[in-house]
C-alpha cells in the first residue's frame, strides 16, 4: 500500500493556511455589501488581509486549528488501519511544524498531549468504502469557538412555536443564529441536519458542510429553505464579529435523515468564516489537491 | 484609528468609547481558561494554596498587569524546542468563558484592558466602570495578521498548562482592535443582542 503520510501532511498545510476560493469569494462579496467605514466592513477587510497573508507566508489562518476531521473515501484494497496510522503521523508532524496548534486535551486530566493525537476520536477520522479507483481525503478544521455555539433542538419546541415540519426547522435555526451572536466568528456558515438520532444528526450537520458555498440543494424545497434562512439570518443584524451589519451568515446547507417516529431532531453546526476544508485525491498513485 | 500604549492610564481608559478603533502597543499577557482559574483560586478566592512556582509567577505578573492588558488568546508558537519563541498565529479566543473570573481579576490586578472576541457580560462591564477599564474586540480568526504585530515574546509562565493555556508575555506594536465595552457602562454586545432579539421575534411571528 502506498504511504500517503507526506501527502496528508501537505493536505493539512494547505487546509490550515489557504482558505478555499469559494469561501474567500463569498467574504469579498460580503465586504462589498457593508457600508464603507463601518466596523463590519473593517472586520471583513481585516479578515481578507489575514487570508492573503496566511497564504503568502504559509501560516495558519486562525490559531485555533480546531478538531481535524478527516473523511476518507477509499476503493477496495486499502487498509483503514494503515491509513489511520499515516493520518496520525501526518497530524503529529503538522503540529510540530506549527501548521496545527496542539489541541488535544484529555478531558479527565486536563493534560494536552502536545501532538494533536489522543484517542480514536481525536483526530476524528471517518472511513467509507466506495466504488471506483480513486481515494479521496477531505479534511475540515473545525474551531472550538464556532463548535461551542452549535446546538440541537428536539421538536416540537413550544417556546419558539416550532412544530415538526420545515416551518419549525426555520424557527429553531434562526433562534440558533441569534443565540450564537458573534461568538462563532460570524459571518458563519450553517450546517443543518433534520432527523436522525442525536448522534447521527450532529454528525450529518457537519458532513453537509463539505458542500461548496453557493452550490444549491438538489431538493428544491430544501434549496428554498436554505436561501430563506440565509436571508433571514442576515436580517438579524448581528453582523461580522457581532459588530452589527448586513452579513451574519454566508450560506446555509441542509440535509435530511431518517428518524424515529418519536424523535424530530434539528442539529445546527455553526462554521466560522475560517471555513478550512480541502480535498486530496489519489488516482493510480498520482496525488492532486482541490 | 487611535494609538494607545500599555500600561493604560486612568485618563486614557476613560477617554475610550464604544466603537473606537485602536492600535495598541506595549507589553501584554495572554491568559485563558486555565490561567484565569489559577489566578482566581490561588490568589483571589484563596481556595487553593500556592504550589510550585506559583508565588514567583504571581509577583511577576502583578507588576505586569498593573495598568496592563490581558489577551484572551491561545497562540500557535514556533521554537518550542529551542525556547526561541515566535508567535505564528495569535487571534483572540471567545471571552465569555472568563466571565466568572474577569471582573475580580481586573480589580485585583488593576487590569485596564481585556482583549478577546465575542464580548463579555454584566460582571465584567461593572468592573470596567470601577477600575476603570475597557474591553477591546480583536478580529476573530485574523491570526496571522495579529501575530505580525507581536514583535517579541518576552517570557512564558505556566507552560505546563499547555501551549494554548500558558501565560505568554508579549511585546506588540499596533495591535488592531475595537472598543466594544467602555468604562461608562456601554456595551455594544448588549445593544446588538437586544436589537437582534427584536428582529428575531418579528421573524418568528411571521410564521
Ligand atoms: S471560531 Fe473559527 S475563526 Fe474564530 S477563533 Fe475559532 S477557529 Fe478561529
Amino acid at each position: 500500500m502506498q504511504d500517503l503520510t507526506e501527502h496528508i501532511f501537505e493536505l493539512i498545510r494547505r487546509t490550515s493556511t489557504d482558505l478555499p476560493a469559494d469561501v474567500e469569494g463569498s467574504l469579498r462579496e460580503a465586504a462589498d455589501r457593508e457600508q464603507s467605514g463601518s466596523a463590519a466592513r473593517g472586520a471583513l477587510e481585516t479578515i481578507l488581509k489575514n487570508v492573503e497573508l496566511s497564504r503568502r507566508n504559509s501560516t495558519p489562518i486562525c490559531q485555533d486549528t480546531g478538531t481535524p476531521i478527516f473523511y476518507v473515501h477509499f476503493p477496495e484494497g486499502w487498509s483503514t488501519r494503515q491509513l489511520r496510522r499515516q493520518i496520525e503521523a501526518a497530524v503529529a508532524k503538522a503540529t510540530k511544524s506549527s501548521y496545527l496548534r496542539p489541541n488535544s486535551v484529555n478531558a479527565l486530566t486536563d493534560e494536552n498531549t502536545g501532538n494533536n493525537l489522543g484517542d480514536e476520536h481525536f483526530p476524528s477520522i471517518h472511513f467509507t468504502e466506495v466504488d471506483g479507483d480513486a481515494l479521496t481525503i477531505d479534511l475540515m478544521l473545525k474551531g472550538g469557538g464556532c463548535e461551542n455555539v452549535g446546538t440541537q433542538y428536539s421538536l416540537p419546541n413550544n417556546q419558539l412555536g416550532a412544530g415538526r415540519d420545515l416551518h419549525g426547522v426555520r424557527k429553531v435555526v434562526l433562534d440558533a443564529v441569534h443565540k450564537a451572536q458573534g461568538q462563532g466568528c460570524a459571518p458563519g456558515i450553517l450546517g443543518v441536519a433534520i432527523g436522525g438520532d442525536r448522534g447521527s444528526s450532529y454528525y450529518a450537520s457537519k458532513e453537509v458542510l463539505c458542500r461548496k458555498l453557493g452550490q444549491g440543494n438538489a431538493n428544491p424545497e430544501l434549496a428554498a429553505l436554505e436561501k430563506r434562512l440565509t436571508e433571514e439570518a442576515n436580517q438579524l443584524g448581528i453582523g461580522p464579529m457581532g459588530f452589527g451589519g448586513k452579513t451574519t451568515v454566508l450560506d446555509t446547507k441542509i440535509t435530511g435523515l431518517h428518524r424515529l417516529p418519536a424523535s424530530y431532531f434539528v442539529s445546527v453546526s455553526y462554521m466560522c468564516w475560517a471555513y478550512r476544508r480541502r480535498r486530496m485525491t489519489v488516482r493510480s498513485g498520482e496525488i492532486s489537491y482541490g | 484609528m487611535r494609538r494607545l500604549t500599555i500600561p493604560i492610564s486612568d485618563q486614557a481608559a476613560r477617554s475610550l468609547k464604544v466603537g473606537d478603533a485602536v492600535a495598541l502597543s506595549g507589553v501584554m499577557m495572554t491568559a485563558r481558561d486555565a490561567a484565569h482559574k489559577w489566578m482566581t483560586d490561588t490568589f483571589i478566592k484563596k481556595i487553593r494554596p500556592p504550589q510550585g512556582d506559583d508565588l514567583g509567577v504571581y509577583a511577576a505578573i502583578r507588576s505586569l498587569l498593573d495598568g496592563g492588558v490581558i489577551y484572551h488568546c491561545g497562540p500557535v508558537v514556533d521554537g518550542l524546542d529551542t525556547k526561541e519563541y515566535r508567535f505564528v498565529a495569535a487571534g483572540p479566543t471567545t471571552s465569555i468563558r472568563e466571565e466568572p473570573y474577569q471582573g475580580d481579576i481586573m480589580r485585583h490586578f488593576n487590569v485596564r484592558g481585556v482583549i478577546g472576541k465575542g464580548g463579555m457580560g454584566a460582571k465584567t462591564l461593572a468592573a470596567c466602570r470601577e477600575v476603570p477599564g475597557v474591553y477591546f474586540h480583536a478580529i476573530g480568526g485574523a491570526a496571522s495578521l495579529i501575530a505580525q504585530t507581536v514583535e517579541r515574546v518576552l517570557s512564558v509562565y505556566k507552560l505546563d498548562f499547555g501551549v494554548p493555556e500558558a501565560m505568554w508575555v508579549i511585546e506588540v506594536q499596533d495591535f488592531p482592535a475595537v472598543v466594544t465595552m467602555d468604562a461608562f457602562g456601554h456595551s455594544q454586545h448588549e445593544a446588538i443582542e437586544r436589537e437582534s432579539r427584536e428582529a428575531l421575534e418579528k421573524l418568528l411571528a411571521r410564521g
